[in-house]
């Protein structure tokens, strides 16, 4: 039981991940549903620094241009991928938005049942 | 430079991405010019590529000379050089059609070289999907494929267009990021991202819960974006609504490269050994997937009266198509799915394009609209006919000889009561092109009708009318492939065959 909650950052990606994609699923307001997605994907970024931490280790830096001994440090990579899929993250979000943004524009609402509505009525 | 080859293919497109819109300010015609040099220097270089591995096989290219698991390699074998050939021809075939076609269907001057450096991007993405040999790059790929395809639907002319993109969007990012969460998984099992090294390193964690969650988050993530029903409701409206290229081009190269992917994390990352450690049978959950894809999709294209539509449902079908090869799990059953990716992009693009044409002239969608269109574009309802019987799968076509390897597969694997599923889905697309081709060649036009019953004998030609020759070109070209190799099969199959030998050892 202890073993289990001394993974708590495991816990909190798998809330995360669940929460996020609730809100993406059960949200009428097309901004909303963004967020949920948001927050879906934070869970993955979560998930992968969680994986590169080391007990007691250190940001990767190299001490003294790499000469001599080094401190204990955390596996950089899953933080680099990660960069990318923040960026990734950004442009999804934005892309998204544009998109609510002309939404709103064409039918003058963002909740998904009024579209839906608009839609059957006019063709 | 040869050796370059593999990364050029991606560079090239690129850079000229960048290029595209700002010399698109002077005239957009420059940056159609762009666009369609650099599709085609793509395509010389897949041909390039696929003749390489020809002569001395697998082909590896180490990014900036760092060695592979440290550094991203892109790897070139059968499968990668036959599916970027696919890709990369589509790509040639749209931009070329393209000018005429956005003419009408994207009418704001400036969008259109905004358009041409998207449409760039988007088959950049799927090219270097397919070339790289790098799980995380294959993610990142995606995600720019994906992205720009939400613009390209985005860009449809009517408002649905873009609740499509957005539904599209929401489905495609939760797919991608669960694609992503399962390479996580992956790498925290064997710390390597390296495709090459994850299928070496991978079988000691078989039984692990760790790696069958990290393969069931990246099989749910892809089926999302291949589209595999019950994941496929983005589909038919995103089709339905987008710009006819964007519609021809995706439906040729989008699912196809999403397939390509499957299969390889199926058959290379993990192998066939893998699936006895499952705890349920994944060979049966594809197979009924595939079933309830290809029924539905056929009965739902039966009932659409708008023509995009009913090829975007048909295309849900043939998706099933492509997965119940995959999942018979054996050679020819694989052969049978490779063989589908090149024949189903051929027919669904030459489709798409046809119907693409009659927008140009008429505006119009609906079924009903094509009534005697035969007499008024000859040239296009040909190309239209014959990539119709092709869907049906009429014997000298493409169509045929996919539904052929995948009738054999059945029987082969023990189950012969996929043939019965294959002919009627068959019968099925017999039935809703029929209505089209009947309305085609057989009905008077809308105008016409009056003149025949009245006045018989002053019976005036249609005047032909057919689609510009920069629409008709690729569209023509397109469909005689569909004979071509429905005739000379050879070609294309020994090659999927040499392509399935390896992922099946």
């Amino acid at each position: 039981m202890i073993e289990l909650l001394a993974k708590y950052n495991y816990w909190i990606v798998i809330i995360l991940l669940t929460t996020g994609l609730y809100g993406v699923m059960a949200r009428q307001n097309l901004i909303k549903k963004i967020i949920g997605l948001n927050v879906f994907q934070t869970a993955v970024l979560l998930f992968y620094v969680s994986m590169s931490k080391i007990e007691g280790g250190t940001a990767p830096i190299l001490i003294n241009h790499g000469h001599g001994p080094q401190p204990l440090f955390d596996n950089p990579l899953p933080q680099v991928l990660m960069l990318t899929a923040i960026v990734v993250g950004i442009s999804t979000t934005a892309v998204a938005l544009t998109f609510v943004t002309l939404i709103y524009r064409e039918y003058g609402t963002i909740e998904e049942d009024q579209i839906l509505e608009l839609n059957k009525h006019n063709d | 430079m040869i050796k370059h080859l593999p990364a050029l293919l991606i560079v090239i497109p690129l850079l000229v991405a960048i290029i595209t819109p700002i010399i698109g300010r002077l005239h957009w015609v420059l940056s159609w010019y762009a666009v369609t040099i650099t599709t085609f220097i793509s395509f010389v270089i897949s041909l390039f590529l696929l003749q390489t591995v020809l002569v001395q096989g697998r082909i590896s290219y180490w990014m900036s000379g760092w060695k592979p698991p440290f550094g991203i390699e892109y790897a070139v074998d059968y499968l990668n050089a036959y599916v970027l050939i696919i890709v990369s021809f589509m790509a040639l075939a749209g931009a070329i059609y393209s000018r005429k076609n956005i003419e009408v269907e994207i009418e704001d001057e400036n969008r259109k070289p905004l358009f041409y450096m998207i449409y760039l991007l988007f088959v950049t993405g799927l090219m270097g999907m397919v070339v790289t040999g790098d799980i995380f790059n294959i993610y990142v790929l995606l995600e720019i494929a994906s992205l720009t395809g939400y613009a390209l639907i985005a860009l449809g002319k009517k408002r649905r267009a873009l609740v499509a993109a957005y539904n599209y969007l929401v489905m495609g990012t939760v797919g991608a990021t669960f694609f992503l969460l399962g390479i996580g998984y992956l790498y925290l099992m064997t710390g390597t991202l390296n495709i090459a090294d994850l299928a070496a390193r991978l079988p000691e964690f078989y039984q692990t819960k760790a790696v069958f969650t990290a393969f069931t988050f990246i099989v749910v993530g892809l089926s999302i974006k291949l589209a595999i029903f019950p994941f496929h409701f983005w589909l038919p409206n995103s089709y339905a609504h987008a710009p006819s290229t964007v519609s021809a081009v995706m439906a040729a190269t989008g699912a196809k490269v999403a397939a390509y992917v499957l299969i390889r994390v199926m058959f290379t990352v993990f192998n066939p050994e893998f699936y006895l450690h499952v705890p349920f049978n994944i060979q049966y959950i594809l197979l009924i997937l595939a079933v309830a894809a290809i029924l539905v999709g056929s009965i739902m294209a039966l009932a659409q009266t708008d023509i995009k539509k009913m090829l975007a449902y048909s295309s849900v079908g043939q998706i099933g198509y492509i997965v119940l090869g995959i999942s018979l799990m054996s050679v020819t059953g694989m052969m049978g799915s490779l063989i589908h990716l090149l024949n189903h992009a051929l027919m669904k693009g030459a489709l798409f394009f046809a119907v693409g044409a009659v927008v140009y002239r008429t505006g119009l969608t609906s079924i009903e609209n094509l009534r005697g269109l035969g007499k008024k574009m000859p040239w296009t309802m040909a190309a239209f006919t014959i990539a119709a019987l092709s869907m049906t799968g009429v014997p000298l076509t493409v169509g045929f000889v996919s539904k052929w390897y995948l009738a054999v597969a059945s029987i082969e694997s023990g189950m012969w009561w996929l043939v019965p599923i294959i002919l009627l889905s068959s019968l099925l697309t017999a039935v809703y092109f029929w209505r089209i081709l009947d309305s085609i060649w057989l009905k008077p036009a809308p105008g016409e009708e009056s003149l025949e019953h009245g006045h018989n004998s002053h019976q005036t030609p249609v005047k032909s009318n057919d689609a510009p020759l920069t629409m008709l070109i690729p569209t023509f070209t397109v469909a005689m492939l569909c004979l071509v190799f429905g005739v000379f099969a050879y070609a294309p199959v020994s090659l999927v065959e040499k392509a399935a030998m390896i992922l099946l050892k």
